[in-house]
This record gives structure tokens, C-alpha cells and sequence, in this order.
């Protein structure tokens, strides 16, 4: 089979690095974009552009945005007292799409692992001490997984050496909405029960 | 086509591409052993049962021996989410699974070093957890060829009154001879000699063996590190 001419290889080789995008994807992209440069091309070369020489991450939470300060940490009706603990920009995303959120955030990075070597100087964990004058409580929203869990507890140590009224919160663990008790697994069944509220 | 069954503990587990992951367990009857478990990153069973220190059991199948092979694996006990809420034992199941996965060989049969993590995974959720992690961390010392030797001592050869060990030749010794080099010696923690735990023995005993762990099986190995974990587990305790 004859190969396709090495800029549209080129191309189809770096879409097929993008997350969930295979190779046939990335084929089916590039010809798509190729086969009307102006109306499909342009606009994703004009906008991959601006987000190359606008986007940076925010000095405060770690946000991506065209400032920084970003437009949530200089957000007039978020409330400043509270801060949401977060992994990546991505969960400030899905917690902004519900909008049942009015605080800020502070994007860690990653979480500690200690297979992986990240250990908590390569996370986002100094940058949060100083913005916690003013903070009444922080709100861990990591996985429930080992690492994310030991990270929040490292992460709470550190909140409390600096200021040990600043309440500490962590997302609930449960039965999902639309969950039946049947098809849960056993760990999250058993930590349901364990962190049941009163009816 | 190879394949085996077993009953392993979860290890390490690092996503690969979009959904899967390389997981690597200690199993019972065919040692630390690696291999591809499916949809690991897309299914809510599999991301809970995927945790480090979680007992399951696997179904090993590849083409050929060299090849990394695929898992499927089942829950058999969930240790790690009933930990959550305690940060230290979080560390201790991070700790010992980061060791065995940084120290312990591929395929090598350990099964006392299996029943041993399996014991330890077992008390996590008890108080006793620190005692029993240093034994662990003792047993998995000589597991690898490093093993502290608390039997007599060595300078005079009796068996009781062991207080110190040697840090050179990792060999007890007794209070009489251990006095003029106390400070160069290692404090054996009291639960090892006399059965009862005092206050600072969880301290002494993770200062014994991450001696050990530090300049005998790090010095000889490729890793440049302990793990994170393993420090701040000795800190944590330290600050108690």
C-alpha cells in the first residue's frame, strides 16, 4: 500500500498522540481537516496558536487561562474562604461544569507515589501555605485511591503546622447516583457503610 | 500458552495507554510477577480492586514464558480503602509495597515473604500494625539476603540481654558489651526481645532496619533512594 506523502504522515502521527485518538482516528481527522484547509484547518491552526502564546498556568492555583491571576481566583462572587484541593485542571473543569462549587481552587499537579518517585517537592503543595490567611477550610478533592489518600494527609499535616483552626474536609465516598446496592463494588460498599450519615 | 492461577497481593499498578495498566503482584506460588490487566483505568470494579495492598486473585495467561502476559484478577479482600482515614498505615501499605516492588526479583517462589505481607496487610486495620510492620520489615531484610541477626550475641555468644546490634556485622549484642559503643550501636525495640511494647519502640525499630534497609540493600541495588513512603512513615512516628 503506498504511504500518504510525508507532511499528511507527519500529521497523522501527531494527532495520533492525542489522548484517545488511535490511528485510525487521526487519519480520519487529518483528512478531514485536509480536505478544506480554510474552513477546517485554519481555525484550529489560528486557535492552537493564540492558546500557544496566551494559555499559562495561574500563579495562584494552577489554573490554565489567558491570565493570571486566573479568571476564577479573581472571580468577584467566589468565596475566598474556601479552597477546593484538586489533582489536575481537569477536575476544576468538571467541578465548575455542575456549578455547585463557589470557591477556589489549587491545582497539586499530581498526588505523592512513592513507585513513581514523586515525592511532595514536585508537587503544587508550597505555593498553597501562603495563600491560606483568610481560608476557613480546604476541601480535598482527590481520588480515592492509596496515593490520593496519603497525599491528603500529607497535605492536611502541612495545613495544620501553619494554621490548625482552618477546618479540613474530603469529598464523600458512596453509592453513585443511579447506583443500586446490588452492583456496588465490595471496597466502596464497605467505606459507605463506614461513613453513613444519619436519615 | 502459559498460565497460572493464584492468590496475590496488588503491588504496583501504572496505567498504560488509554485504559489498561501494568500491574505487578506478589503471588504465593510464583513470587512478583507483572503482567497487562484490561480496561483497568475504565472499569470503577477494577480501579477499586487495583490498589496497592489489596489481596486478590489472579489468572496469569501468555504466549510465550518471556512475554509480560495478561491478568485478570478478582477481589478477595479489600485492604486499602479501610485504610484511608489513617494516614500512617496508608504509608506503611505504600512502604512495604514500594520495597517489594523496587527490591524483591521477578519470578522467584517467596512464599513466606507472601504469607508474612499477607499477615501484615491483615492487621492494618489494628492497633498492633507498627510492631508487626517492623517484624515484616526484618523478615523481608533477610528475605534478601540482609537479615539481622538477634539470636545471641555476638561478641560474647549468650542468648540473653540482647540490646544492640551491630551495625557493621548487623549481629546482636548484649547490654555488658554493647555499653562502651552504645552510640555507635542500633537499640534492638524492647517488643523483639521481651515480647512487651514500650513507647519508643516503634521509633527504635524503624531507625534498626531502615538502617539496614538504607546501607545494605539500597547500597547494593540500582535505586539511589529509598522510597518517599518508607521516610515519612520513620517521621510521622518520630513525631508521635
Amino acid at each position: 500500500m503506498n504511504k500518504a506523502p510525508d507532511a499528511i504522515e507527519n500529521l497523522i502521527k501527531r494527532l495520533s498522540k492525542m489522548p484517545s485518538v488511535g490511528s485510525r482516528s487521526a487519519r480520519r481527522i487529518a483528512l478531514h481537516l485536509l480536505s478544506d484547509k480554510d474552513m477546517n484547518l485554519a481555525p484550529l491552526e489560528q486557535a492552537l496558536s493564540y492558546a500557544k502564546e496566551r494559555v499559562e498556568p495561574c500563579d495562584l492555583c494552577g489554573n490554565l487561562d489567558v491570565r493570571s491571576p486566573c479568571s476564577i481566583c479573581t472571580h468577584a462572587h467566589k468565596d475566598k474562604s474556601k479552597i477546593a484541593l484538586v489533582q489536575s485542571v481537569g477536575d476544576i473543569w468538571t467541578m465548575e461544569r455542575t456549578g455547585f462549587y463557589d470557591g477556589h481552587y489549587h491545582v497539586l499537579g499530581g498526588v505523592l507515589s512513592a513507585l513513581d518517585g514523586i515525592t511532595p517537592d514536585k508537587l503544587r503543595i508550597s505555593s498553597l501555605l501562603p495563600r491560606l490567611e483568610g481560608v476557613t477550610e480546604i476541601i480535598i478533592a482527590l481520588g480515592a485511591t492509596v496515593d490520593g489518600q496519603a497525599t491528603a494527609h500529607y497535605v492536611a499535616e502541612q495545613v495544620r503546622k501553619i494554621n490548625p483552626e482552618i477546618k479540613i474536609t474530603r469529598l464523600a465516598y458512596g453509592v453513585p447516583i443511579g447506583g443500586e446496592v446490588e452492583y456496588l463494588d465490595d471496597s466502596t460498599l464497605a467505606t459507605a457503610m463506614k461513613s453513613r450519615n444519619a436519615f | 500458552m502459559n498460565q497460572f492461577l493464584d492468590q496475590a497481593i496488588i503491588i504496583s499498578v501504572r496505567a498504560h495507554g488509554e485504559s489498561g495498566a501494568v500491574i505487578h503482584v506478589l503471588t504465593e506460588d510464583h513470587g512478583k510477577c507483572g503482567g497487562y490487566v484490561n480496561g483497568a483505568q475504565a472499569s470503577s470494579r477494577l480501579r477499586s480492586t487495583l490498589q496497592p495492598g489489596n489481596i486478590v486473585n489472579v489468572d496469569w495467561q501468555s504466549k510465550s514464558e518471556g512475554q509480560l502476559g495478561r491478568f485478570d484478577v478478582e477481589l478477595e479482600q479489600d485492604i486499602s480503602a479501610s485504610l484511608f482515614s489513617d494516614a500512617k498505615s496508608l504509608l506503611a501499605v505504600q512502604s512495604a509495597c514500594a520495597l517489594i516492588d523496587m527490591f524483591l526479583p521477578d519470578r522467584e517462589k517467596q512464599d513466606a515473604l507472601f504469607h508474612g505481607t499477607c499477615a501484615l496487610m491483615n492487621i492494618m486495620k489494628t492497633d498492633q500494625w507498627p510492631a508487626v510492620y517492623i517484624t515484616w520489615e526484618m523478615a523481608f531484610l533477610k528475605e534478601m539476603g540482609y537479615g539481622i541477626d538477634i539470636s545471641k550475641c555476638a561478641v560474647s555468644g549468650v542468648e540473653g540481654g540482647l540490646t544492640h546490634v551491630s551495625p557493621k556485622s548487623g549481629r546482636a549484642v548484649c547490654a555488658a558489651e554493647a555499653e562502651p559503643y552504645k552510640d555507635k550501636l542500633l537499640e534492638i525495640p524492647s517488643f523483639m526481645r521481651e515480647g512487651e511494647l514500650s513507647d519508643d519502640d516503634i521509633t527504635k525499630g524503624l531507625k534498626l532496619t531502615g538502617y539496614f534497609l538504607m546501607h545494605r540493600l539500597l547500597q547494593h541495588s540500582s535505586y539511589h533512594a529509598l522510597p518517599d513512603a518508607r521516610h515519612q512513615l520513620e517521621n510521622s512516628m518520630d513525631s508521635v
